[in-house]
């Protein structure tokens, strides 16, 4: 199968599931092409609404709609859904716990040319810190399709953050989400690397590389990120000693804090994060930003030299 | 013509009306806390909804086809809770409950906790958004429910209010009919200082509302008003209704400083006391 960015995977799997549940409606602020909802309204006009550029009526609305029993799929950018509208993520559809689900796009640097105000690095901690809030990030195509049918399943808010950028096809048809549990893409012993979205495809790059170097890595894929999968961290942590984290994020209050939290409150070990080192981004072709970044295969590969050296100093 | 309330309804309406005062009164003393002002101003808008024109039942609290209603501006939970008590969603002893811990009464509306909540709200300007969403929702599933919102004016002042309000006009919400507690004082003052909403049927009229203003303490223009705006097609109405803030209590009338301010169990029963003598 090609090469597919998560957003168009995600047009595709909501068009599919408006075949399926009459129940859907999907919402958008003027991004309908770039999210790729409007293949969805295309579909199903009758079901699908633009709110046009107003992010928090667009949050408030799908409240309401949840409310009033419809299932609600809202999108924009990542950036906007989860920073202009924040707080109507918050009070009006987490703290009732209502059945909305967010799909956010354009997550990362990787938006690109944009440049900083439209790249968001924040999201994960944003969100993962809001209770009753499930977090998950998909890493590839067919990742991204199963999230969306679980979560049209699940009773609860849910943010799934989507890229723009095409990503190579990581799972195969048979693969199945699990929310909570992480999947194994390659198995080690001296140290785990734990990624999530587009980072997922250098973490599985980088164990081939290490390999050369005498280091047995296990990777893990960590779509979900909140609730995170705590047992196969700890269990990453005894068995391998060591542990890397990758992500197109913020290193502070992402997947790296996650994981983080659980190793040192249940077996501490040299841990290294790959991330955005709490900077803003720039304008940029999302090859020649990850770049610039440091989110690539050969920083995760220093990045476990160093945690694997921790562990033997 | 649009049908009008009878004698016998209008004396229900203020008994009822003077009850949801009394216990506003009551539940504020008790809870040392909370947002009396605001509640007295809309408490003839809640009593004539409640007991005169919406669709709804404790026996049938989760109903699909009910009438909805949120209180956007959260903070006057206090009139929200009285008036659900009144219809007899909750016990009225319960409302002593309200702002303390483990109560289900929290300061402002929680919908999880309470049947006859329609929407959490507190945090300004977000409720309309939502009352949009359940008009929607009854427009694709073609119920013939209706949706009732009540906006603070001070409330106007968030700018997600005029999202909702072009929402509202651009997808023709006529199953939406929302209501400003017009009685001019917020926080810090007088609205028309601290960031003048003004002039408000005007604006609601050129974003594609029907407008309507009425004394917002007159039962029977309340009713009307309602009458009226489900009569119009195309688009939601909005009942620009005058209040006095503090309405029913005299030293509260049209004072600022009430608008979360509790009062001393002495001035509860002045208060209570006044508000008795009303029926006279």
């Amino acid at each position: 199968m090609a090469n597919q960015a998560t957003r168009d995977a995600y047009g595709l799997a909501l068009k599919d599931l408006g075949e399926r549940n009459k129940n859907v409606v999907v919402l958008d602020a003027d991004l309908s092409k770039s999210t790729k909802t409007n293949v969805f309204a295309k579909a199903f006009p009758d079901r699908f609404f633009n709110v046009g550029i107003a992010e928090q009526n667009l949050m408030g609305t799908a409240a309401g709609l949840a409310a009033a029993g419809k299932l609600p799929f809202v999108s924009t950018f990542a950036m906007f859904a989860t920073g202009r509208a924040f707080e109507q993520i918050r009070n009006s559809i987490c703290y009732p716990k209502l059945n909305v689900k967010i799909a956010a796009t354009h997550a990362g640097l990787t938006v690109g040319e944009d440049g900083a105000s439209h790249q968001s690095v924040e999201d994960i901690a944003i969100m993962r810190a809001v209770p009753n809030m499930t977090v998950i990030v998909p890493a590839d195509g067919t990742e991204t399709r199963q999230a969306i049918d679980f979560a049209a399943e699940y009773q609860g808010p849910v943010y799934i953050r989507l890229g723009r950028a095409a990503v190579p096809d990581l799972f195969g048809e048979a693969y199945q989400f699990q929310l909570g549990k992480a999947a194994l893409l390659t198995d080690g012993v001296d140290v785990t690397i734990i990624a999530c979205g587009i980072m997922s495809a250098p973490a599985r790059q980088a164990a081939g590389q290490l390999i050369s170097r005498g280091i047995s890595a296990r990777v893990l894929n960590m779509a979900s990120i909140k609730p995170l999968d705590k047992e196969a961290v700890i269990a990453a942590a005894r068995d391998t000693g060591a542990i890397v984290t990758c992500e197109e994020h913020s290193i502070i209050g992402g997947l790296g804090s996650a994981v983080a939290e659980v190793v040192v409150e249940n077996c501490p070990v040299p841990l290294e994060r790959v991330g955005v080192m709490d900077t803003f981004g720039e304008s940029g072709t999302p090859g020649d930003l990850l770049k610039k970044y440091n989110l690539t295969e050969d920083a995760i590969v220093a990045a476990v030299q160093k945690a694997v050296s921790r562990k033997n100093a | 013509m649009v049908k009008k309330l009878t004698p016998e309804q209008l004396e229900e309406l203020a008994r009822r009306a003077k009850s949801i005062r009394r216990n506003i009164v009551s539940m504020v003393t008790e809870a040392k806390s909370g947002h009396p002002g605001g509640s007295l101003s809309a408490a003839d808008i809640l009593a004539v909804l409640y007991f005169a024109e919406m669709n709804v039942s404790p026996a049938q609290a989760k109903d699909a086809d009910r009438d909805r209603f949120v209180l956007s501006k959260g903070h006057a939970a206090p009139v929200l809770y009285a008036t659900l008590a009144e219809k007899g969603y909750l016990p009225v002893a319960e409302l002593l409950t309200l702002r303390k811990v483990n109560s289900r009464l929290q300061g402002h509306p929680e919908m999880k906790a309470i049947p006859g909540v329609d929407m959490s709200t507190g945090s300004l300007g977000q409720g309309l958004s939502a009352a949009n969403g359940m008009a929607l929702a009854a427009k694709i599933d073609a119920r013939d429910y209706r949706v009732y919102a009540l906006l603070g004016d001070g409330e106007l002042e968030e700018g997600q209010i005029w999202e909702a309000a072009m929402f509202a006009a651009h997808y023709k919400l006529d199953n939406l009919t929302a209501f400003v507690d017009f009685n001019g004082l917020q926080i810090d003052g007088a609205v028309a200082e601290v960031m003048s909403p003004l002039p408000i049927p005007e604006k609601w009229q050129a974003f594609g509302w029907q407008v309507l203003v009425i004394d917002g303490h007159d039962h029977q223009a309340i009713y009307e008003a309602i009458q009226t705006a489900k009569t119009v097609k195309d688009k939601p109405t909005m009942i620009v209704a005058k209040t006095v803030k503090g309405k029913g209590v005299c030293k509260m009338e049209n004072v600022a400083d009430w608008h979360g301010k509790a009062p001393s169990r002495e001035e509860c029963e002045l208060f209570l006391a006044e508000l008795e003598g009303l029926e006279d």
